[in-house]
Formats: C-alpha cells, structure tokens, sequence
C-alpha cells in the first residue's frame, strides 16, 4: 500500500511539469503589456524595456519557463506584476478560506444526499422517493449562483437572520459561513443522493443480502453494514468528484458572497492581466485536485479489501 | 391470409434501430415533457433570430437595447408581464432574446468538443499502444486542471467573446468524450465483424468510419446531450462572473450579474433568468436521461 502511495506521488510530477507548460503557454498568449499595465499607456519606450528586464519578459520563452520551473521547486511562485507581493504568500492567505468553504460544502451534501439516497432506495417508488428524486432533479439543475442570490434575497434581504455577503471575522465567522457552504454544497447534494440511490438500488437484492436476512441480523444492520458498505465504493467517486468540481467552481459562490477565495483571487488577476498570479493559482489548484484524487484511491483501498489486495498485486508484479 | 402475417412479422422486425428507440423514448414521460421545452426553446431561439434577420435588428434594438429609465425597474404588470431592468428594458423581451444564447451556444461547445474529443479517443482506442498512451496522458493533463479555472484562464488569453467562450469551453470538455469514445471504441474493436472486415483487407479509415464509429457512437450521444446542460450552467456562470458574453447582449447569466445591485428593490431580475436557466438545465437532463434509457436498454435500472 505504501509503494502504491508513493507511486502515485512520483506520477503527479510529469503531469504537474504539463500542466504549468499548458497554463503557462495559454498565459502567453494573453494580449497587453504588463509593462504598459504597470507604467501607464503614456510610458517611454526606454522604461518599458527597463521593466522588461525587470521582470526576465525579454528572456525567451522557453527560459522564462525553465525558470518558473525551478523556482516553483523551492516553493516560490513568484511575485505579482500588480503589487509586487509574493504569489505563494497571497494565496497562503487565500487557499485556506476557499478549502474551508469547499471542504464544509463536501460535508453538507454528502450528510443531506447520503441519507436522502438511502431512504429512497430503501422505499423505491413510495411517494417519499418520488419527492426526493424531484428534489434532487430540480437541485442538480439549479446553477448555484442564482441559488445563492436566492437565499441572499430570502434571508438576507427579507428576513435578515444572516449577513448578505462577506466574510465577518469573530462570533459572526459561523453564521457568515451558512449561506456559502449550503450554496456551493447543494448541487453536489443532489447528484451524492442520486448516486447513493443507484447504488444502493444495485445491491439492494445482492444473494449477500438475502443471506444477512437470513442470518436474522436487524434490518438496520442489513441496511449499513452490507448493502451501504458495499455501495460506498461509487458514493466516495462522486464525493472526490464533487470536491474538485466546488474547488473549481467555488469562483462563481465567491463572487455572490464577496468571499475572499482563491477563485475570486484569479478572477482579479485576470482582469488585472496580473500572469504570475494566475499561473501560481492554478498550479496550486491541480496539486491539490491531484492530491484530492489520491486520497480517493487511498480510501477505495480501505473500503474495499478486494481493491487494496489489487493495488498490491500490482506492486508486486512490478517491483 | 398467411401472407398477410408474414409482411407483419416482416414489418416489425425490421423496424431501425431509430424506430426502436422512439418507440421507448415516448413511453417515458419525463423525458417527453423534457423534450418539449426543448422543443419551445428552439422555436423561441429561432423565430427571434428570424425576426433579427427580417427587420434587420429593428426590434432588438427597440425593445431590447434602448434604454426607457422612465419605467426603470418597474415590477412585473400587465404591460410588462415580467417587469423592467435597471434601465428600463422589457425583461420579458430581454429573456426571449437571450434563450438563444444559452441553447445554441451550449450546443455548439458540445458539438465542438464532441467533434475534437471524439476523434482523439476513437484514434486512441483504435490503434492502442503508444499513439493511446500519448493521448490519453495528454487527456490527463487536461483533466489535472479544473474545468472552470481552465476555461477562465482561456478566456483570459483570447478575451471575452462569444467565439472565445466557445472554444474555452469546449476545450475542457475534449477529455471527456475521448475518455468515452476510448472505451466503446475499444469494446467494439474486438468484435468478430471488426474481424472479419480486416480479413477482407478493408482499410483502417473505412473500418473505423464504416464499422467502429456506428456501432460506438451510443455513449456519445448520451454524454453529449448532458453536456450540453454542463455547457449552459458554464457559460452563465462565466457571464455572471464577467467573463462570458458582455452586456448588453441579453445572455441569462450576465442579466442576473447586473441584477444583484438592484436586489433589494427589484426582486424579479434576479429571480426569473435564474428560473430560465434552471428549467432548460432540467429539460435537457430529463431528456438525455430519457435518450441514455432508449438507446441503451442495458444501462437502465
């Protein structure tokens, strides 16, 4: 299991080396000066070669590359174009608030889809179910930011149990959190509860099943420990799914609450034309989404015994 | 009177495998009802691009640029069944203009990705070996990065524009439908009339465009169509965030952008494009669950 880890690890380095080619290469092609951005359109052609020399923008491409390369090595994403900060620093400061509301939003629907998947495997076709699946249809087709508009609308402006937008340091921290989680969370609800659903129904009338009744174990007992232990499996694939997925996709929640993420982050950059920032931001995204993906066949291993004994056939043979 | 029998058994049994889907398709109610809004937002997108071309954009200028501050914001009425935006433009006309957008765009960065995507997996599974090996690791690459950020960054190399936005959501779409294509390429290759065509000597084009393609195309399809309710959710949320198509084009996500200063006194412009988007989103999923059902009855539970 170890040499699997491991494994793995070394693998997320080419793919890394790719992907800052890729964002890398696109950045490049993004038109305007960043020279121009920072002196002015009114500026001397003598500073604007000044400040590429400043910044290496007159070194080659594929230089300016290999030197992105090693810098990223020691950690350092370089400074920003804008105010000249650190990269790394900024999205330190970042990276944490989008993971906490990501992360916050990943427990939020897997506790309201898990559950609302069960019940409705468990009475297929009953009324409930048929209430739950509507839900979940209306849920998956919601985009979330108008559903966050919605709730601003509702219980911000109407009701005015919580702050409209921002994040509110102190005791307001919890309450500020709500409505962003619940926003970014409930889609991935709603596909959780329909995943949970099918592959729940899939094991529903496994042979190993009717054998667990018959051993007169307690339903609830048949419920968890043989149907929803061996439907888990497609269940923690659309967890680790949905994590990315609100990583990336936390942009859109981030703008209607003013949350100060690592999404909002690139989008300032953009405009700004600021290309460190976003070259550094969307590097840090793909280590985690690889990491993230790690850790999903790290738990397959541990939820499925067959899984694990397959991982290590595999190193066996190769080493 | 037997003869009569056999042209029946004749006619059933050679009905196409079209025939045979439909026939599923309109036994399954859900994705009927999903198809016709499709159906409606089709016509709608059609007949306001139609009216464009007739009087040359008279209208959508009228009604759907100028700008009347006298009822700016008003509520929804009788006069303005949906009410007025912030500067005073049916939303109702702003909302029918805007369907096209949505739709025909989605569809056309599927069709983009599809096209690109598809061709990399059947080639992929097709040859295997290295040349799959060398695609598939490039899939990865793409994949490593998350869709949204990806398009975000593409857009930001080419600017915001409407073909821009197309080719920045396509492209992280094009893993996906090689990924599937891959795979159903890669069953159907080993099938005896594969076989059997290249001992007939026929060529690797005309087996994989006469034989492979048909007969792997079903998955496709089915992603496809729920990728296109991907699609419309991205490009609404790009336009909201500033990215997408700029105002004053009437797209439903950029709408809803403008509408969040003017929450608090008027409700209805942020409310109704959302609803927009939302019941096209539940169309096209009910329809393409509804299409997975009926071409491939192995797949329903």
């Amino acid at each position: 299991m170890k040499n699997i880890i491991f494994k793995r690890l070394i693998m997320i380095i080419p793919v890394l080396l790719a992907v800052t080619f890729l964002v890398f290469g696109i950045m490049e092609m993004t038109p305007g000066d960043p020279a121009i951005a920072i002196l002015g359109a009114d500026a001397t052609p003598e500073s604007i070669s000044l400040v590429h020399q400043q910044l290496g923008l007159d070194q080659p491409f594929l230089v300016r590359y290999g030197k992105f390369v090693l810098n990223l090595l020691h950690g350092d994403l370089g400074t920003s174009y804008k105010n000249n900060l650190d990269v790394m620093g900024q999205l330190m400061q970042r990276l944490p608030n989008t993971l906490l509301l990501a992360g916050l939003a990943l427990i939020f629907a897997t506790a309201v889809g898990v559950p609302v998947g069960i019940i409705s495997a468990r009475k297929q076709y009953s009324l409930l179910d048929n209430i739950c699946m509507v839900g979940t249809l209306l849920g998956a087709a919601a985009p979330n930011f108008w559903l966050g508009l919605m709730l601003v609308l509702f219980f911000s402006l109407r009701l005015g149990w919580v702050p409209a937008t921002g994040m509110v340091s102190g005791a307001g921290f919890a309450k500020s959190l709500i409505m962003p989680v619940i926003t970014l969370g409930f889609q991935s609800a709603a596909l959780i509860a329909r995943m949970t659903r099918s592959a729940m129904l899939d094991v529903l009338r496994a042979d190993y099943v009717d054998t667990a009744r018959s051993k007169g174990i307690s339903e609830s007992q048949v419920t968890f420990r043989h149907q929803f232990r061996n439907a888990l499996i497609p269940i923690v694939t659309t967890m680790g799914l949905q994590l990315g997925v609100m990583i990336g996709g936390a942009v859109t929640v981030e703008t209607v609450f003013a949350w100060p993420g690592i999404g909002r982050y690139i989008l300032e950059s953009i405009n700004l034309k600021d290309t460190p920032c976003v070259l550094g931001a969307v590097v840090m995204l793909a280590i985690i989404l690889a990491i993230i993906n790690l850790i999903v066949d790290i738990i397959y291993a541990y939820i499925d015994p067959r899984i694990k004994s397959q991982y290590e056939t595999i190193t066996g043979k190769r080493r | 009177m037997a003869q009569h029998k056999d042209t029946k058994a004749i006619a059933i049994r050679s009905r196409s495998l079209l025939q045979e889907s439909w026939l599923r398709f309109r036994e399954n109610k859900t994705a009927i009802a999903g198809m016709t809004i499709l159906v409606i937002l089709i016509i709608i997108s059609i007949s306001t691009i139609v009216i464009d071309l007739v009087d040359g954009g008279a209208t959508y200028d009228k009604y759907v640029i100028s700008q009347n501050l006298r009822q700016k914001l008003a509520l929804p009425s009788a006069a303005h069944p949906f009410g007025c935006d912030e500067y005073g433009r049916d939303l109702l006309f702003r909302m029918l203009w805007g369907a096209r957008y949505s739709l025909f765009s989605g569809i056309a960065c599927i069709c983009l990705a599809t096209i690109f995507g598809g061709t990399l997996g059947a080639i992929a599974g097709y040859y295997g070996g290295k040349v799959d090996n060398f695609i598939m690791r490039l899939m990865d690459v793409m994949m490593a990065v998350p869709a949204t950020i990806l398009a975000m960054a593409i857009v930001a190399a080419l600017g915001a524009n409407m073909r821009n936005l197309l080719i920045a959501l396509a492209i992280p779409g094009i893993p996906k439908y090689a990924r599937v294509l891959r795979s159903s390429v890669m069953t159907v290759k080993g099938s005896e009339y594969i076989e059997a065509a290249k001992a007939v000597g026929a060529s690797d084009k005309l087996i994989i465009l006469e034989y492979i393609i048909p007969n792997a195309m079903t998955p496709l399809i089915v992603q496809a169509t729920l990728g296109v309710s991907n699609a419309i959710m991205s490009i609404a949320g790009l336009s909201f965030i500033g990215l997408g198509i700029q105002p004053p084009a009437p797209e439903w996500g950029s709408i809803l952008s403008s509408a969040r200063t003017y929450m608090r006194d008027a409700w209805h412009i942020s409310v109704i494009p959302g609803l927009a988007i939302m019941i096209s989103i539940l169309a096209l999923n009910l329809f393409g669950d509804g299409l997975r059902d009926a071409l491939d009855p192995k797949l329903k539970k």
